[in-house]
């Protein structure tokens, strides 16, 4: 039985290769910080003697939920994120070991709202509107109903007279709680929904805002749990359809979408920069101390990730749609002094 | 009656036959037409990945800015300089007017194109000071262009390149600076970031699905075969065996993602973690191919014992009859006569865990990797990702590039099926034989 030894012969081998110590950065989270980690592995290992990290996604929560699994070579060094770590996440990390983290922001990303590019033109859209035509519920004639609005111009006579169909981001990524604070609630405050459900939970802000969270489930706001390609497909496939997409996303597809601008602003890196476009979100990624010097080019990768020349204006992130932040000096010494969450706050 | 004429019940059956033979007809019709709109769609979308458009470049390799540019972090910003700076004077020297500015460069020009010039000068010191002349790789929205995937119209909105960079680049047609040509980068290159879909190749991909069916077929074949031969010529026939082998049908149904967080915990978290196997890490074909083997291992020994099952009794009792033991009757006899059916199954097993990503996703092999093969030993144990994942995390991708990219991966993964299944034909027919 040649074949049989053959095949023997090859587990062996396969099973006796035990090579060293893991030599590579392993990164895992958000989905949206993806391209721009990969852009800045891939500049990494061309410009270092060390391996090219690898970097997976799968949602900033799946992320950290991996990185607050434990230390040591079998858990991943560093997890992306589109939001900041949450108290119960830090909390889970230390039950687990994982004490001394590292926060990194590195750049803001911007959200945008856009439709397919032979459809209507939405250039009149206020947080207001997204709340009225996306909201669980909604103020009608000063009291809070179910949301029972078809058309966009049902509740704003400068919006098309087009189905409300909205796409946005599913729980477990990180922009959707970007898309909560920055769009539903601040829209839900404008109806006055938000003095309703302040009422109604009996003055408690926590849960009123948690009201505000809640989005119709008629079937006219979808969430999206894949990538953005997948709400580009929906939107390809739908002529009035609004779809959540990063800055960056839009920016790679401008032969396909059209973006909508909010509160009459249009979204480029420019107005985000200065924050007068409103829906923008840091992005994140954190670091475990205990790995650095065990895990060799760690920390070199962060400080490689936030230098000038990667995250600042003129480098390749920019280049991509990242909008640089104006304080990445201080983000560099917090990285070069190795300084943790606890010890800056 | 006459027996020339058809009886009306002789009509009715003969319709009857003719009736069925119409829909088998169709049906094989249909499948046919489905399979060729399928392959039209793939080859279709996916021609264009063998394709790339290149810049070709006369770089002057000043030695004093090729120290300044190694002595930088950002090495390779220090050789874009340098590659402009030629393009620019080359352009002049051919008679083009208009300048290349650092845009038009950079919406040219792809961003990996620097790099190759450092590989080039690193692996060739000696070329420092004299002109090599490189054919560097065009940006992916040039590369649209040439393919007619990009027009002056889909740009109206872009920021990374405008239609005057479009004029430009059909001037350097003109004058024979910029070409099509082959893309062996995309057979034999591994993954690029986002920015870069011009550099991007499958081969990298491709060795990490050899690894982990080279594994996969290790594991499983001298388990499935000895599970099988043992249970279908040896074990008693009671309660026990009935229940192993419903077990194993049970098993070969479960979903595959169930088998990539069995791996999680018993490979990565206990093999990798608690017992402290190196090589047992996130990432690494090994730790792949042991989860498809998972998977797999039901299936093929399935397959096995219906290629035991089928070898004739006879068979047996004639090897028993002259005196043969019963282990020299299934060696000498048996075994030999099932091979082809065994070598069927098993193929058709991988074949099944070369198409998942399931399993993969939670073992860190659906990711951005980009890794140097080198070596019998990290061919299974470096980070790597199976073809199937390549494909899927290029069609996630923002740029429309890697939509391309992601069919033309297809092309590949369907040509490494076939070579698997070419391969089993030939098994087949060199251990066939009749009775």
């Amino acid at each position: 039985m040649s074949l049989m030894k053959l095949t023997v012969s090859v587990a062996a081998l396969a099973v006796a290769t035990s090579a060293q110590a893991r030599d590579n950065v392993q990164v895992a989270g958000s989905s949206t910080v993806l391209p721009y980690a990969s852009i800045v592995a891939e500049a990494f290992g061309e410009n270092t003697d060390f391996p090219t990290p690898v970097v997976e996604s799968g949602g900033s929560s799946a992320g950290l939920k991996r990185f607050c699994e434990g230390l040591g070579e079998n858990t991943v060094d560093i997890a992306n994120s589109s939001r900041k770590i949450r108290d119960k996440e830090v909390k889970a990390c230390a039950e687990a070991g994982v004490t001394d983290i590292i926060e990194v922001r590195f750049g803001y990303d911007g959200i945008v709202f856009a439709s397919q590019k032979t459809g209507p033109d939405y250039t009149a859209f206020e947080p207001a509107d997204i709340f009225n035509g996306l909201g669980a519920k909604v103020m009608v004639d000063g009291k809070l109903v179910d949301n029972t609005y078809t058309k966009w111009s049902d509740f704003n006579a400068a919006l098309p007279a087009e189905e409300i169909a909205g796409y946005i981001p599913g729980t477990k990524h990180g922009t959707r709680e970007v898309f909560e604070i920055k769009v539903l609630e601040v829209g839900c405050k404008a109806t006055g929904a938000y003095d309703a459900y302040l009422a109604e939970n009996g003055g408690d802000k926590k849960a009123a805002s948690k009201s505000c969270y809640g989005v119709r489930s008629d079937g006219r706001s979808v969430d999206i749990d894949g990538d953005y390609t997948e709400t580009l497909a929906r939107i390809a496939s739908n002529a009035a359809g609004v779809g959540v997409f990063g800055l960056s996303f839009y920016e790679n597809n401008t032969d396909k979408l059209k973006v909508a601008t909010v509160s009459g602003v249009e979204p480029t890196t420019d107005t985000i920069a200065t924050g007068e476009y409103p829906v923008s979100r840091p992005l994140y990624f954190y670091v475990k101390k205990a790995h650095i010097g065990v895990i060799p080019g760690l920390k070199e990768y962060a400080q490689f990730f936030i230098a000038e020349e990667i995250a600042g204006a003129e480098g390749p992130l920019a280049e991509y749609g990242l909008v640089a932040d104006p304080e990445l000096e201080k983000t560099q010494a917090l990285v070069a002094d190795e300084a943790t969450l606890g010890s800056n706050m | 009656m006459s027996l020339y004429l058809e009886s009306p019940r002789t009509k009715k059956r003969n319709a009857a036959e003719r009736r069925f033979q119409s829909y088998g007809l169709a049906a094989i019709a249909a499948a046919l037409f489905f399979l060729v709109v399928l392959l039209g769609q793939i080859i279709g979308n996916g021609s264009g990945a063998f394709i790339q458009t290149r810049l070709t470049v006369p770089v002057t390799l000043d030695a004093a800015a090729i120290e300044k540019a190694e002595g930088s972090m950002m090495k390779t910003s220090g050789y874009r300089k340098l590659i402009v700076a030629s393009l620019s004077a080359e352009m002049q020297a051919k008679g083009i007017e208009a300048e290349l500015d650092s845009k038009a460069a950079k919406a040219l020009l792809s961003s990996g194109a620097p790099n190759t010039l450092r590989q080039h000068v690193l692996a060739n010191p000696a070329d420092i000071g004299s002109t090599v002349t490189l054919k560097l790789a065009g940006s992916s929205r040039l590369d649209g262009y040439m393919k007619g995937r990009v027009t002056r119209e889909s740009i109206s909105d872009d920021k990374a390149i405008t239609p005057a960079h479009l004029d430009l680049a059909d001037e350097l047609i003109g004058v024979g600076l910029l070409s099509k040509g082959f893309n062996w980068g995309f057979v034999t290159g591994n993954d690029a970031s986002d920015l870069r879909p011009e550099q991007s190749g499958m081969g990298q991909s491709v060795l990490g699905s050899l690894a982990m069916m080279l594994v996969v077929l290790a594991v499983c074949l001298p388990i499935s075969v000895a599970a099988s031969i043992y249970l279908e010529e040896f074990a008693p026939k009671n309660k026990l065996t009935q229940f192993i082998e419903v077990n194993i049908s049970n098993l070969a149904a479960v979903p595959s993602i169930v088998f990539g967080i069995l791996a999680l915990a018993a490979f990565i978290q206990f093999g990798g973690g608690t017992i402290g196997i190196e090589a047992f890490r996130a990432s690494a074909p090994l730790v792949g191919g042991l989860a498809l083997s998972l998977m797999t291992l039901p299936t093929i020994i399935i397959a096995t014992r219906a290629a035991l099952k089928a070898v004739p009794q006879s068979m047996r009792d004639a090897a028993l009859g002259v005196g043969a033991s019963k282990m020299q009757a299934v060696f000498h006899h048996v075994l030999p006569l099932a091979m082809p059916g065994i070598m069927t199954g098993t193929i058709i097993g991988l074949a099944a865990a070369l198409g998942e990503t399931a399993p993969l996703l939670l073992i860190g092999m659906v990711a951005f990797v980009q890794t140097d093969i080198s070596g019998a030993t990290s061919f299974f144990t470096d980070p790597n990702v199976g073809m199937p994942a390549q494909i899927y995390i290029w069609a996630t991708r923002a740029d429309g590039a890697w939509y391309e990219r992601a069919w033309g991966g297809i092309i590949l993964l369907l040509i490494f099926l076939a070579c698997m299944n070419i391969v089993a034909i030939l098994l087949r027919r060199k251990f066939e034989r009749r009775w």
